[in-house]
């Protein structure tokens, strides 16, 4: 199968290339990249793509996604997980490893690497437990997850509260070379909390979350990661207190790396006062303070990827009352979209560095052979219309759950068609 | 009748309107005119059912609503379950829906969940909601009631200057009273201990204190709010007995304030702890007022809410 996406504007970060360019595809990868007919090749392609006046970059790369199987398969499965993925102009996904089981042991990697390569629409990349069982207690067997593929290791929604585990954590999972991903919360400071503590969460009476609860975690483990010359990666960073101390230790040289959530750019803590489930995720949304600290770590560097934290929920769990909500909304197929409405247009980041955030820095700080374009690399694409605007509708969703908060948001630049090594795997209709 | 009235729902204090407020209070004075009589019942809501939901533990609101739609001819179920509704089995939208097939007029709901009665109000199409008490959130009635003391005891509310003393954190009371007093030209202070204060109070437009002392020196209204044993374990104050040394209302304390303050207080009152016994039974103290004018101004919400349409009808 050779497949030719002709006359676009290829931008890929990672090689610096923004010009308009054909890009052949064969046998799952891009065979030839070059101007007006040069990359065409013979005998002519399968299929050409026209993508005139359109922008043809490496499919992104997400480095926290929840595929829910197994376990939640009413959730979300990885075959749905990956539709929206592809929907999102995704091609690659690091799942979560707080799945029933757990994936805490190469079993589970097995069963979701299996599992994806026979029903996914995109890569998938287990990340898994730290601990066992997510417990924070004793550590998982990183080094057998590692070999059956796992990219990372996370206890995801479960913050490692205890220091000397941490380190261990970190210096046990350097000897391979991957990173220890948190989310960086002190339980204790969260308590019954639901949302971020400020004006809105006083104006309401619902309990707060102070900034302070993620940026202790982020301190200590600064520390713990100088301790041990291992990368820890923060996972959606959401406050200016824990982005001004990752900016400090990445000027010192620690390998301390950072991921944002669209929703921790575009929208504040004043969306609770909707009562909209929808709006209760952990990290909390947070004020406008905090998002302007994220806009200006995404424009300085200090934050490295944009990760959605897709995390799917049925509508019986959220449409409950506000404390009783699971933490969580899904964000593949919007995060785009928005990036380009909040990001490109509001002047935060220009259009190559929102690229570069969703495509060559995620693949580059988790050691993903991904994100690029280059002769020979795998035919991961996203083809992207940049100014056709629409309006997002949940009920359209591929992903099987429906818990967004821009349900109905005016959103500008869509994905028109993502390939996944050689195939295409989403492809807009009309 | 009912003129200006366009609400389905009473859900808080911030989405209203001082003229909103004003109507509520001048009804609730009609209805204490009924609550005088010597054979109390008039017809206005014969036929109607107001089903009172109670998710937390309460006597004196519970009792005030059954009262108040009794004397007024509705028929009041109660429903009571000290489980929430995770835990109960049920949710709160399947109940909003099973009681919906029942045809209430007016749900009376108390809950521990902020926005539950929010998200009542939206399943609930043809019924209205009154919300008597979402967590820490807001308990409009309570806040409406107070007015309307205050109003009675002072003959205007605009210009007056009140201090909240005590748990303003954990406290839907000292909210809904916030922003009713604002909303009616009051001046608002509040004071606390400082893990019982949320931040940003200030930017509400309230003056914060962390002693009591200054806060009450030169207003017209003290209102005292019930400490919970349960905020001790929480490590919010040391002990009950520092809390009531440093922020008590006693008759020593009383001295420093106007002579004429009203004194005020939701209810429960812990005697000794927030408020001595001198003061609470004192001369300026209007908390027994305040539990008749609770009759009242729910009599002029039940009125408002479900009298509405009948009379248009008419």
């Amino acid at each position: 199968m050779r497949i030719l996406i002709e006359g676009g504007r290829v931008i890929d970060p990672a090689n610096n290339v923004d010009d308009v360019l054909d890009v052949l595809i064969e046998d799952g990868r891009i065979a030839a990249l070059g101007p007006g007919g040069a990359a065409r090749g013979t005998p002519p392609p399968d299929r050409v793509l026209d993508a005139h006046g359109k922008v043809v970059c490496p499919g992104f790369v997400d480095l926290h996604v929840h595929l829910r199987e197994p376990g939640r398969e009413d959730m979300e499965t990885i075959a749905t997980g990956t539709r929206a993925a592809a929907r999102g102009g995704f091609t690659s996904v690091c799942a979560m490893p707080n799945t029933n089981p757990v994936n805490d042991n190469q079993s589970v990697t097995e069963f979701v690497l299996d599992r994806a390569k026979r029903e996914g629409a995109v890569n998938v990349y287990p990340v898994g437990a730290i601990t066992k069982g997510q417990k924070g207690e004793e550590l998982a067997e990183i080094g057998e997850l590692v070999g059956a593929g796992c990219v990372a290791v996370s206890d995801d929604g479960k913050p490692v509260m205890n220091a000397e585990i941490m380190r261990r954590a970190l210096e046990y999972a350097g000897m391979f070379g991957i990173p220890v991903i948190q989310h960086a919360e002190d339980l204790n400071m969260t308590g019954k909390g639901s949302m971020h503590e400020g004006l809105v969460s006083t104006e309401l009476g619902i309990r707060g979350i102070p900034a302070a609860s993620e940026a202790i975690i982020v301190a200590r483990d600064i520390l713990l990661a100088e301790l041990t010359g291992s990368h820890y990666h923060v996972a959606h960073v959401s406050t200016e207190e824990s982005i001004r101390l990752i900016r400090e230790a990445k000027a010192k040289g620690l390998h301390v790396t950072c991921e944002v959530t669209p929703h921790h750019f575009a929208i504040t803590d004043e969306a609770v006062k909707s009562f909209s489930t929808n709006t209760k995720m952990s990290p909390p949304l947070r004020s406008t303070r905090h998002v302007e600290a994220v806009k200006a770590a995404l424009k300085d560097g200090t934050i490295d990827a944009i990760a959605t934290d897709h995390a799917p929920h049925t509508i019986q769990e959220k449409e409950v009352e506000f404390d009783s909500a699971p933490n969580g909304i899904i964000g593949l197929e919007t995060a785009f979209a928005l990036g380009m409405t909040v990001l490109v247009e509001g002047e935060v980041l220009t259009l190559n560095q929102l690229i570069a955030h969703l495509t060559s820095e995620p693949a580059r700080i988790f050691n993903l052979p991904k994100g690029m374009l280059a002769v020979g690399a795998d035919a991961d694409v996203a083809i992207v219309d940049l100014t056709r605007e629409w309006v997002v509708d949940a009920r359209t969703f591929a992903s099987k759950s429906r818990n967004t908060p821009f349900d109905g948001w005016k959103l500008r630049g869509e994905v028109l068609a993502t390939i996944v090594g050689g195939k295409v795997v989403w492809e807009l209709e009309g | 009748m009912a003129i200006g009235w366009k609400r389905k729902d009473l859900l808080g204090i911030q989405d209203l309107t001082a003229d909103e407020i004003t109507l509520i209070l001048d009804t609730a004075v009609s209805m204490k005119e009924i609550a005088s009589r010597d054979i109390k019942k008039v017809p206005t809501l014969r036929g109607k059912t107001v089903i009172n939901l109670f998710y937390e533990p309460s006597t004196r609101t519970r009792t005030s609503f059954e009262i108040a739609g009794k004397w007024m001819s509705a028929d009041v179920i109660n429903i009571s379950t000290s489980s929430s509704s995770v835990s109960k089995g049920e949710s709160l939208k399947d109940t909003g829906l099973t009681l919906q097939a029942m045809h209430p007029d007016v749900v009376v709901i108390r809950h521990s969940a902020v926005g539950a009665p929010h998200l009542l109000a939206g399943i609930l199409h043809r019924t209205s909601v009154i919300n008597a008490g979402d967590g820490a959130h807001e308990h409009p009635t309570q806040a409406l009631l107070d007015l309307f003391t205050i109003r009675e005891g002072r003959g205007t509310l605009s210009g007056l200057k009140a201090a909240i003393v005590g748990d303003i954190l954990h406290s839907r009371v000292a909210r809904s009273n916030i922003f009713a007093m604002q909303k009616m030209g009051m001046q608002v202070r509040v004071a606390g201990p400082a893990t019982m204060l949320p931040r940003y109070l200030d930017r509400l437009g309230v003056e914060v204190f962390r002693r009591i002392e200054p806060a009450i020196a030169d207003v017209d209204i003290i209102m005292m709010l019930r400490v919970q044993m349960e905020r001790q374990a929480a490590g919010l104050f040391p002990t009950l007995r520092e809390y009531s040394k440093l922020f008590g209302l006693n008759l020593d304390r009383l001295k420093s304030a106007k002579r004429d303050v009203l004194i005020m207080h939701p209810g429960p009152i812990n005697r000794g702890v927030e408020i001595a016994p001198e003061v609470a039974d004192g001369p300026y103290s209007l908390i027994l007022n305040q539990v008749e004018n609770g009759l009242a101004i729910r009599m002029a919400l039940l009125y408002l809410l479900a009298g509405g349409q009948a009379a248009n009808n008419n």
